[in-house]
């Protein structure tokens, strides 16, 4: 997968928020083969550089840190954050949410536009957090986005891909845009699913870091996500309504 | 033998004690002007819930954790065994049912059983989760009982006394400083806590209540004559004594939403503190030549400092080796 020139070898970002410790982030990180990960800049602990200790926790993980603007609402807000991270972390790289409701996290889709572009037009690198509508992504990409992040389900909802279709028309409509499917991630199953449907790759956090074993669960969406890649690329056989057997009935020597 | 504890937190204390029991001469070095002033145990919670800490925490904070329960009754004023409660939101029922998966020696209550344990929350919530083998205490009565335990036994307890190991003379110092020991152990962060106490006199509740949070454990804490303690925030950053406006809009809205009497409680302190923490948040016993650090005891400062108390202890006295403690890669290893 390629984004904004960056040639990546994993198909899996992850996020940092909510794990039991660091050392567990750490070990996550490392089982998932992810080589990007997303880190909220948290105001409260940017003050001073109070939170220079998590930071430097993630630095030592060696992999690249795509910093997000999670809890943002308004275009101000998300784009002074994003030029916040720029400083702390030294990357053009930005994950742009601006949530439009409290209760599912939708994004803004009004406000994520008008973001999208002040930050395209200051040197940002943006991967928009977006719904699976067309004409959003559409004018994303107009705006300078050269990657779409279309939602899975709710962020932190666990649900899976709660609108295969959309996405299926949204990979056959976007066909040369890097897309990843972002959110709502619950099961590798789940994230094997995008893959299948030609998704360049998939973002989570939540699904890892809440699970009872993130380390192990780690493990299984670095599978999840190869799985689904692979049989894309292997190009799976449709479905039909009838059977059909896999071995020649006509004679049937051995039947008794 | 004599050992110089640095430190009059509830690991300095606690360890401070464990060895003067053991017929150690001890002398305890504190920074602040009094006993707590300068130490994050200060804000703690106070709540020996080994069992519900297992929904976030290793099992080892369990089986260390238990040895409170034990503990604390022998050693600190009003220390009340009436269990924890654990509630979630309507909305958040799946999680309420994430932690009752995590975590074992618990009930699960239905609406009747929850009025019965807590009358003043009768109708509020139709299920929640009983732990009823925890307790809690008071941190601020708890640490100066350790200190009078401390004097009892002949030991000396000097405040307003800022130094390092190494401004030490003696053969055996025990480190206790919290984050203050960043400079002797480097993997040591901070992770900060906000907290406030509020005088509720409209809701009376005689047990700590947990409300299933997405991003913190938070908890209301009776501390006695309706004050409660409500914490606590979890930050990584090791600033110390900036409460924010966010922190205090959460915890409000958890106790707001937990009873609406909370509305009305006056607010008596707000405080703010960063908890010591090594990258696994578990506690640390290292030796370094005549310096023995006892730290990282994150969140579980009056729930693990007995039993690590007793450990750096055996440790000193007797070259005592725990590798659940002592062990720094403990963590890659047990993954590798």
């Amino acid at each position: 997968m390629k984004v904004y020139g960056i040639d990546l070898a994993s198909r899996l970002l992850l996020g940092t928020a909510q794990y039991p410790s660091p050392a567990i982030l750490a070990d996550a990180v490392r089982e998932s083969g992810a080589e990007v990960v997303t880190v909220s800049l948290r105001r409260e602990s940017g003050r001073e550089r109070a939170g220079q200790d998590f930071w430097r926790l993630i630095s030592e993980l060696g992999v690249r840190v795509l910093p997000n603007t999670a809890g943002c609402h308004t275009v101000k807000e998300a784009v002074a954050t994003a030029q916040m991270a720029r400083e702390v972390f030294g990357t053009s790289w930005i994950k742009l949410e601006v949530i439009g409701d409290h209760e599912t996290l939708q994004p803004d889709v009004f406000g994520l536009v008008e973001a999208a572009g002040v930050l395209a037009r200051d040197g940002f690198e943006v991967f928009p957090y977006t719904t699976d509508d067309l004409g959003v992504g559409e004018r994303l990409l107009e705006v300078g986005c050269k990657v779409l992040m279309p939602w899975g389900a709710p962020i932190g909802s666990a649900r899976g891909l709660a609108n295969p279709y959309a996405l299926r028309s949204y990979r056959a409509r976007f066909k040369d845009t890097p897309l990843i499917v972002d959110a709502g991630m619950g099961l590798p199953s789940h994230a094997a699913q995008a893959m299948e449907l030609g998704y360049d790759g998939v973002l989570l956090n939540t699904a890892v870091a809440k699970a009872g074993d993130p380390v192990n669960m780690a493990r299984a969406f670095r599978h999840g996500i190869e799985a689904g890649r692979a049989a894309f690329l292997a190009d799976p056989m449709e479905q039909r309504d009838m059977a059909s057997p896999s071995t020649p009935v006509f004679g049937m020597a051995f039947r008794t | 033998m004599k050992f110089t504890v640095i430190g009059a937190g509830v690991a300095g204390l606690t360890t401070a004690l464990a060895l003067a029991t053991r017929g150690a001469t001890v002398e305890v070095l504190e920074r602040g002007a009094s006993i707590g002033a300068e130490s994050c145990s200060r804000f703690a919670g106070g709540m020996l819930a080994p069992w519900c800490e297992a929904e976030s925490a290793e099992e080892l904070v369990v089986s260390l954790g238990v040895e409170s329960l034990s503990y604390w009754p022998q050693r600190a004023p009003h220390v009340v065994a009436r269990g924890s409660l654990v509630l979630a939101l309507q909305r958040d029922g799946a999680d309420l049912d994430r932690f009752a998966r995590r975590t074992r020696n618990s009930s699960l209550l239905d609406a009747d059983a929850i009025a019965a344990l807590e009358p003043d929350l009768a109708g509020r919530f139709r299920r929640g989760i009983f732990f009823a083998d925890e307790a809690h205490l008071d941190p601020r009565a708890a640490l100066p009982a350790l200190a009078e335990a401390l004097h009892a036994r002949g030991s000396s307890l000097t405040c307003n006394v800022e130094v390092r190991p190494n401004d030490i003379d003696g053969d055996h110092v025990i480190d206790c400083r919290g984050l203050a020991a960043r400079d002797a152990l480097p993997d040591l962060r901070g992770v900060k806590g906000e907290m406030l106490i509020v005088h509720c006199p409209d809701v009376t509740l005689t047990r700590p209540v947990r409300l299933v949070h997405p991003r913190f454990p938070l908890y209301i804490v009776p501390r006695g004559d309706n004050v409660y303690m409500i914490g606590a925030t979890m930050v990584e950053s090791s600033e110390r004594g900036r409460v924010t406006a966010r922190a205090m809009v959460e915890l409000l809205n958890a106790a707001y939403a937990l009873h609406p009497a909370f509305a009305e409680a006056e607010i008596m302190e707000i405080g703010c503190d960063a908890r010591p923490a090594f990258p696994d948040n578990l506690p640390r016993i290292r030796r370094n030549g005549r310096v023995l650090h006892v730290n990282g005891l994150y969140r579980h400062g009056f729930l693990l400092s007995p039993a690590l108390a007793r450990m750096a202890a055996a440790v000193a006295l007797d070259n005592a080796y725990f590798p659940e403690v002592m062990d720094e890669h403990r963590r890659q290893r047990t993954v590798a």
